[in-house]
């Protein structure tokens, strides 16, 4: 067996939120200029915007990231270098990035996942009532931060 | 995606003539087709083509010939970097990244273009 197959399969599950909160922090960090912090574990974000990257192969599932829509604007800015108040389409292609980049960052901390794991491209879901249901067959490893002091949450849930 | 690497291109102290951006691969291409440009950078994974097979078509586009190809994905593995600079990438950034390593990368490729 392989060793990200181990991992997917195996009891090295412990060390995915750490590093799903690694992931998110050197993206943040690099890409915005901005450091994330850990929230409270009972922290919740309004779903008002939703990015999500699905993975296929040793690991399938899906990350997602959800927060606010002042939140998605605020990430957006900072990465694109814009003022907020000129931030539009853009808002959807910033928050598609920082998802793939969290889930590719992310598998690429998986030793020998890298090669066994491809991503799909973003898909980015706005509005005020929806609901999300991912077909997954075990529970969501989910880390809530801080950013600018807004909570959001990053959410992997896994097919078995 | 495209917005960020001008952005941090110019971060890095490029000066930039002219951007041509794509969503896609064979969006690209067309684009190569009508227009002669000094550089590409593209994803390993996008839409339509994924990165190692538009390097492959790129033969195919007269006015690409010889243009450097650096990608910028989030395939991170040693075995992706293998395959790229196999079909023929100049380069490899993985993302994320900042604007340093975005001309460490570029700025050789450009000079010895030059």
């Amino acid at each position: 067996m392989k060793a990200a197959t181990a991992m997917a399969t195996g009891g090295n599950k412990e060390t995915w939120i750490p590093l799903l909160e690694l992931a998110a922090k050197e993206v943040f960090s690099l890409m915005l200029g901005t450091e994330i912090s850990l929230a409270a574990p009972d922290t919740t974000a309004p779903p008002a915007v939703t990015a999500m990257v699905g993975l296929a192969g040793q690991l399938c599932g899906v990350l997602s990231i959800r927060c606010d829509q002042q939140s998605a604007v605020l990430m957006a800015s900072k990465m694109l270098g814009l003022e907020p108040d000129k931030v539009g389409d853009e808002m959807s292609d910033a928050m598609g990035e920082i998802s793939n980049m969290v889930a590719g960052n992310f598998k690429n901390k998986i030793s020998g996942l890298g090669d066994g794991c491809m991503l799909s491209p973003p898909t980015v879901v706005t509005g005020n009532d929806y609901s999300l249901y991912a077909l997954a067959d075990s529970p969501a490893y989910e880390v809530s931060m801080l950013f600018e002091g807004a909570p959001f949450v990053i959410s992997l849930q896994i097919h078995s | 995606m495209r917005k960020i690497v001008e952005r941090s291109l110019r971060q890095a102290g490029l000066e930039l003539e002219q951007v041509f951006d794509a969503g896609n691969g064979a969006e690209a291409l067309a684009v190569l087709q009508q227009s002669q440009v000094d550089l590409i950078l593209c994803d390993i994974n996008m839409p339509v083509m994924d990165g190692l097979e538009f390097i492959k078509q790129l033969s195919g586009v007269e006015k690409a010939k010889g243009v450097p190809v650096i990608m910028i994905t989030t395939e991170g593995s040693e075995a992706h970097v293998v395959q790229a600079l196999s079909a023929g990438a100049r380069g490899y950034i993985r993302k994320p990244f900042t604007p340093e390593q975005v001309k460490e990368q570029v700025m050789p490729v450009l000079a010895v273009k030059s």
